[in-house]
Protein backbone atom coordinates (compact mmCIF):
# COMPACT_ATOMS: atom_id res chain seq x y z
CA UNK A 1 0.00 0.00 0.00
CA UNK A 2 2.71 2.51 -1.18
CA UNK A 3 0.40 5.09 -2.06
CA UNK A 4 -1.73 5.41 1.68
CA UNK A 5 -1.73 8.51 3.21
CA UNK A 6 -3.69 7.80 6.09
CA UNK A 7 -2.20 10.91 7.89
CA UNK A 8 -3.62 13.73 5.69
CA UNK A 9 -6.62 11.46 5.22
CA UNK A 10 -7.84 12.10 8.62
CA UNK A 11 -6.81 15.66 8.80
CA UNK A 12 -8.81 16.55 5.18
CA UNK A 13 -11.20 14.13 6.13
CA UNK A 14 -11.54 15.88 9.58
CA UNK A 15 -11.58 19.08 7.59
CA UNK A 16 -14.65 18.12 5.22
CA UNK A 17 -16.70 17.51 8.27
CA UNK A 18 -16.05 20.59 10.21
CA UNK A 19 -17.39 22.22 7.21
CA UNK A 20 -20.36 20.02 7.12
CA UNK A 21 -20.98 21.34 10.71
CA UNK A 22 -20.24 24.67 10.56
CA UNK A 23 -22.49 25.31 7.73
CA UNK A 24 -25.16 23.30 9.48
CA UNK A 25 -24.75 25.72 12.58
CA UNK A 26 -24.41 28.77 10.36
CA UNK A 27 -26.90 28.80 7.99
CA UNK A 28 -28.94 25.57 9.00
CA UNK A 29 -27.90 23.73 5.36
CA UNK A 30 -26.77 20.31 4.30
CA UNK A 31 -23.26 20.38 3.02
CA UNK A 32 -24.14 18.60 -0.40
CA UNK A 33 -22.45 19.68 -3.24
CA UNK A 34 -25.13 18.42 -5.68
CA UNK A 35 -28.02 19.99 -4.27
CA UNK A 36 -25.68 23.63 -3.48
CA UNK A 37 -24.84 23.61 -6.99
CA UNK A 38 -28.10 22.44 -8.65
CA UNK A 39 -29.91 25.14 -7.20
CA UNK A 40 -27.14 27.28 -8.68
CA UNK A 41 -27.20 26.29 -12.29
CA UNK A 42 -31.42 26.19 -11.78
CA UNK A 43 -31.62 29.51 -10.91
CA UNK A 44 -33.59 29.80 -7.52
CA UNK A 45 -33.71 33.37 -7.11
CA UNK A 46 -34.12 33.46 -3.24
CA UNK A 47 -30.86 31.71 -1.88
CA UNK A 48 -29.13 31.61 -4.52
CA UNK A 49 -26.38 33.84 -2.80
CA UNK A 50 -25.05 31.41 -0.49
CA UNK A 51 -24.77 28.56 -2.75
CA UNK A 52 -22.13 31.01 -4.84
CA UNK A 53 -20.13 32.12 -2.22
CA UNK A 54 -19.99 28.52 -1.04
CA UNK A 55 -18.85 27.12 -4.85
CA UNK A 56 -16.25 30.30 -5.19
CA UNK A 57 -14.73 28.93 -1.01
CA UNK A 58 -14.58 25.94 -2.99
CA UNK A 59 -12.73 27.10 -5.56
CA UNK A 60 -10.42 29.13 -3.76
CA UNK A 61 -9.19 26.76 -1.39
CA UNK A 62 -6.68 24.88 -3.74
CA UNK A 63 -5.64 28.84 -5.02
CA UNK A 64 -4.62 29.68 -1.49
CA UNK A 65 -3.27 26.23 -1.19
CA UNK A 66 -0.61 27.40 -4.57
CA UNK A 67 -0.41 30.85 -3.28
CA UNK A 68 1.51 29.91 -0.36
CA UNK A 69 3.42 27.01 -1.59
CA UNK A 70 1.61 23.84 -2.33
CA UNK A 71 1.81 22.32 -5.65
CA UNK A 72 -1.77 21.58 -6.80
CA UNK A 73 -2.02 19.05 -9.73
CA UNK A 74 -3.18 19.19 -12.86
CA UNK A 75 -5.99 16.54 -12.63
CA UNK A 76 -5.09 13.45 -14.43
CA UNK A 77 -7.77 12.53 -17.30
CA UNK A 78 -9.20 9.92 -19.54
CA UNK A 79 -7.68 10.55 -22.80
CA UNK A 80 -11.46 10.19 -24.18
CA UNK A 81 -13.26 13.24 -24.18
CA UNK A 82 -16.58 11.56 -25.09
CA UNK A 83 -16.03 9.33 -21.99
CA UNK A 84 -15.49 12.01 -19.81
CA UNK A 85 -18.76 13.77 -21.35
CA UNK A 86 -20.67 10.50 -20.82
CA UNK A 87 -19.29 10.11 -16.98
CA UNK A 88 -20.54 13.97 -16.21
CA UNK A 89 -23.85 13.64 -17.88
CA UNK A 90 -24.25 10.27 -16.21
CA UNK A 91 -22.36 12.31 -12.84
CA UNK A 92 -24.83 15.25 -13.03
CA UNK A 93 -28.30 13.38 -13.81
CA UNK A 94 -27.41 10.18 -11.34
CA UNK A 95 -26.47 12.89 -8.74
CA UNK A 96 -30.26 14.32 -8.85
CA UNK A 97 -32.15 11.70 -9.39
CA UNK A 98 -31.00 9.98 -6.17
CA UNK A 99 -30.72 13.62 -4.58
CA UNK A 100 -27.03 13.69 -3.44
CA UNK A 101 -23.53 12.46 -3.96
CA UNK A 102 -20.56 11.61 -1.88
CA UNK A 103 -20.92 14.29 0.37
CA UNK A 104 -24.61 15.16 0.46
CA UNK A 105 -25.36 11.20 1.02
CA UNK A 106 -22.07 9.83 1.99
CA UNK A 107 -20.77 12.49 4.83
CA UNK A 108 -23.89 14.33 6.08
CA UNK A 109 -26.52 11.48 4.83
CA UNK A 110 -24.41 8.68 6.55
CA UNK A 111 -23.44 10.92 9.99
CA UNK A 112 -27.65 11.72 10.37
CA UNK A 113 -27.42 7.48 10.34
CA UNK A 114 -30.19 8.04 7.16
CA UNK A 115 -31.13 4.79 5.87
CA UNK A 116 -31.88 6.53 2.22
CA UNK A 117 -28.02 7.61 2.52
CA UNK A 118 -26.61 4.13 3.72
CA UNK A 119 -28.02 2.49 0.72
CA UNK A 120 -26.97 4.77 -2.23
CA UNK A 121 -23.77 5.54 -0.61
CA UNK A 122 -23.19 1.45 -0.56
CA UNK A 123 -24.92 1.20 -4.66
CA UNK A 124 -22.58 4.44 -5.85
CA UNK A 125 -19.71 2.79 -3.98
CA UNK A 126 -20.45 -0.70 -5.53
CA UNK A 127 -21.18 0.33 -9.16
CA UNK A 128 -18.07 2.86 -9.25
CA UNK A 129 -15.62 -0.24 -8.20
CA UNK A 130 -17.33 -2.69 -11.13
CA UNK A 131 -17.05 0.09 -13.56
CA UNK A 132 -12.70 0.50 -12.39
CA UNK A 133 -12.52 -2.94 -12.06
CA UNK A 134 -14.18 -3.24 -15.94
CA UNK A 135 -11.68 -0.28 -17.55
CA UNK A 136 -8.54 -1.46 -15.60
CA UNK A 137 -8.69 -4.98 -15.34
CA UNK A 138 -11.08 -6.47 -18.54
CA UNK A 139 -10.85 -3.69 -21.40
CA UNK A 140 -8.08 -1.87 -20.62
CA UNK A 141 -5.47 -3.49 -19.11
CA UNK B 1 -23.95 37.13 6.34
CA UNK B 2 -25.06 33.78 5.36
CA UNK B 3 -23.00 34.43 2.38
CA UNK B 4 -20.01 34.69 4.42
CA UNK B 5 -20.50 32.04 6.03
CA UNK B 6 -20.92 29.14 3.24
CA UNK B 7 -18.34 31.28 1.82
CA UNK B 8 -15.98 30.23 4.71
CA UNK B 9 -17.82 26.28 4.87
CA UNK B 10 -16.88 26.34 0.93
CA UNK B 11 -13.52 27.02 1.92
CA UNK B 12 -13.13 24.87 4.35
CA UNK B 13 -14.39 22.09 2.70
CA UNK B 14 -12.37 22.86 -0.13
CA UNK B 15 -9.24 22.35 2.05
CA UNK B 16 -10.35 19.21 3.31
CA UNK B 17 -10.36 17.50 -0.03
CA UNK B 18 -7.18 19.37 -1.24
CA UNK B 19 -5.54 17.89 2.07
CA UNK B 20 -6.73 14.47 1.73
CA UNK B 21 -5.74 13.92 -1.63
CA UNK B 22 -9.15 13.32 -3.00
CA UNK B 23 -9.22 16.66 -5.26
CA UNK B 24 -7.02 14.09 -7.06
CA UNK B 25 -9.31 11.81 -9.61
CA UNK B 26 -5.81 9.34 -9.83
CA UNK B 27 -6.17 9.20 -6.30
CA UNK B 28 -9.66 8.13 -5.82
CA UNK B 29 -9.63 5.83 -8.57
CA UNK B 30 -6.84 4.36 -6.63
CA UNK B 31 -9.12 3.44 -3.75
CA UNK B 32 -12.31 2.21 -5.73
CA UNK B 33 -9.24 -0.10 -7.77
CA UNK B 34 -10.24 -2.67 -5.06
CA UNK B 35 -8.61 -5.60 -7.57
CA UNK B 36 -5.39 -3.54 -6.68
CA UNK B 37 -5.57 -5.15 -3.52
CA UNK B 38 -3.69 -8.62 -4.10
CA UNK B 39 -0.78 -6.84 -5.16
CA UNK B 40 -0.50 -3.91 -2.20
CA UNK B 41 -0.74 -1.08 -5.02
CA UNK B 42 -4.76 -0.41 -3.50
CA UNK B 43 -4.79 3.10 -1.48
CA UNK B 44 -7.33 2.89 1.19
CA UNK B 45 -7.16 6.80 1.75
CA UNK B 46 -10.63 7.27 0.87
CA UNK B 47 -12.07 5.06 3.14
CA UNK B 48 -9.68 7.06 6.30
CA UNK B 49 -11.30 10.76 4.49
CA UNK B 50 -14.96 9.23 4.89
CA UNK B 51 -14.41 7.85 8.80
CA UNK B 52 -12.82 11.07 10.39
CA UNK B 53 -15.46 13.37 7.99
CA UNK B 54 -18.45 11.21 9.69
CA UNK B 55 -17.03 11.12 13.45
CA UNK B 56 -16.58 15.11 13.26
CA UNK B 57 -20.08 15.23 11.25
CA UNK B 58 -21.96 12.86 13.35
CA UNK B 59 -20.85 14.38 16.72
CA UNK B 60 -21.08 17.85 15.29
CA UNK B 61 -24.78 17.11 14.53
CA UNK B 62 -25.89 15.30 16.82
CA UNK B 63 -24.71 18.49 18.74
CA UNK B 64 -26.83 20.71 16.15
CA UNK B 65 -29.67 18.84 16.40
CA UNK B 66 -30.93 20.71 19.52
CA UNK B 67 -29.87 24.16 18.47
CA UNK B 68 -31.39 27.13 15.70
CA UNK B 69 -28.64 27.66 13.43
CA UNK B 70 -26.80 31.12 14.15
CA UNK B 71 -27.72 32.83 10.43
CA UNK B 72 -31.09 31.55 9.79
CA UNK B 73 -34.24 30.59 11.25
CA UNK B 74 -33.91 26.82 11.83
CA UNK B 75 -32.26 23.94 10.71
CA UNK B 76 -33.56 22.36 7.08
CA UNK B 77 -32.59 18.55 7.76
CA UNK B 78 -33.74 16.34 4.95
CA UNK B 79 -37.19 14.92 5.20
CA UNK B 80 -37.29 12.25 2.50
CA UNK B 81 -37.06 8.78 4.11
CA UNK B 82 -38.71 6.30 1.85
CA UNK B 83 -35.78 3.74 -0.22
CA UNK B 84 -37.61 4.50 -3.85
CA UNK B 85 -36.38 3.83 -7.68
CA UNK B 86 -34.95 6.73 -8.69
CA UNK B 87 -32.59 6.65 -5.03
CA UNK B 88 -31.38 3.42 -6.51
CA UNK B 89 -31.25 4.17 -9.96
CA UNK B 90 -29.82 7.45 -9.14
CA UNK B 91 -27.10 6.21 -7.34
CA UNK B 92 -26.18 2.98 -9.53
CA UNK B 93 -25.77 6.13 -12.73
CA UNK B 94 -23.71 8.67 -10.42
CA UNK B 95 -21.67 5.48 -9.36
CA UNK B 96 -20.82 4.65 -12.86
CA UNK B 97 -20.04 8.40 -14.14
CA UNK B 98 -17.25 8.32 -10.74
CA UNK B 99 -15.79 5.24 -11.78
CA UNK B 100 -15.32 6.28 -15.15
CA UNK B 101 -13.42 9.88 -14.33
CA UNK B 102 -12.80 9.54 -10.60
CA UNK B 103 -14.50 12.68 -10.33
CA UNK B 104 -17.44 13.35 -8.19
CA UNK B 105 -18.95 16.77 -7.74
CA UNK B 106 -16.88 18.28 -5.33
CA UNK B 107 -13.37 17.53 -6.76
CA UNK B 108 -15.04 18.19 -10.06
CA UNK B 109 -15.93 21.80 -9.29
CA UNK B 110 -12.85 22.55 -7.04
CA UNK B 111 -10.65 21.18 -9.96
CA UNK B 112 -12.18 24.04 -12.16
CA UNK B 113 -9.68 26.64 -10.21
CA UNK B 114 -6.78 24.54 -12.07
CA UNK B 115 -8.36 25.76 -15.67
CA UNK B 116 -7.53 22.44 -17.27
CA UNK B 117 -9.54 21.62 -20.12
CA UNK B 118 -11.16 18.44 -19.72
CA UNK B 119 -12.27 19.56 -16.07
CA UNK B 120 -14.28 22.12 -17.57
CA UNK B 121 -15.79 19.85 -20.23
CA UNK B 122 -16.79 17.11 -17.59
CA UNK B 123 -18.12 20.47 -15.34
CA UNK B 124 -20.34 21.50 -18.39
CA UNK B 125 -21.37 17.91 -19.25
CA UNK B 126 -22.06 17.52 -15.15
CA UNK B 127 -24.41 20.45 -15.32
CA UNK B 128 -26.26 19.13 -18.43
CA UNK B 129 -27.06 16.06 -16.58
CA UNK B 130 -28.52 18.01 -13.85
CA UNK B 131 -30.64 20.52 -16.25
CA UNK B 132 -31.87 17.04 -18.08
CA UNK B 133 -33.11 15.56 -14.97
CA UNK B 134 -35.06 18.48 -14.02
CA UNK B 135 -36.37 18.32 -17.94
CA UNK B 136 -37.10 14.86 -17.45
CA UNK B 137 -38.38 15.39 -14.46
CA UNK B 138 -41.35 18.19 -15.70
CA UNK B 139 -42.05 15.96 -18.32
CA UNK B 140 -42.73 13.03 -16.15
CA UNK B 141 -44.69 15.18 -13.97
CA UNK B 142 -46.74 16.87 -17.02
CA UNK B 143 -47.64 13.00 -18.13
CA UNK B 144 -48.43 11.88 -14.61
CA UNK B 145 -51.02 14.69 -14.47
CA UNK B 146 -52.73 14.25 -18.21
CA UNK B 147 -52.72 10.92 -16.94
CA UNK B 148 -54.64 11.12 -14.11
CA UNK B 149 -56.81 14.02 -15.41
CA UNK B 150 -57.74 11.14 -18.16
CA UNK B 151 -58.44 8.86 -15.42
CA UNK B 152 -60.57 11.24 -14.09
CA UNK B 153 -62.48 11.98 -17.20
CA UNK B 154 -63.00 8.55 -18.24
CA UNK B 155 -63.95 7.67 -14.24
CA UNK B 156 -66.14 10.74 -14.68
Amino acid sequence: MANFTPISAAIGGALIGLAAVMLMRLNGRIAGITGIFAGLIEAQSTDWSWRATFVVGLVAAPLSAALIGYTVPIPQMPPSLAMIAVAGLLVGFGTRLSNGCTSGHGVCGIARLSPRSIIATGIFMAAAVIVVALTRHVVGG
Amino acid sequence: MRALASLFCGFIFGWGLFISGMIRPDKVLGFLDVLAIPSGNWDPSLAVVMAAALAVTGLGYALARRRAPLFEAQNQWPTQTVIDRPLVVGSALFGMGWGLVGLCPGPAIENLATLSPPVIIFVVAMAAGMVAYRLWEARAAASAERALATATATDG
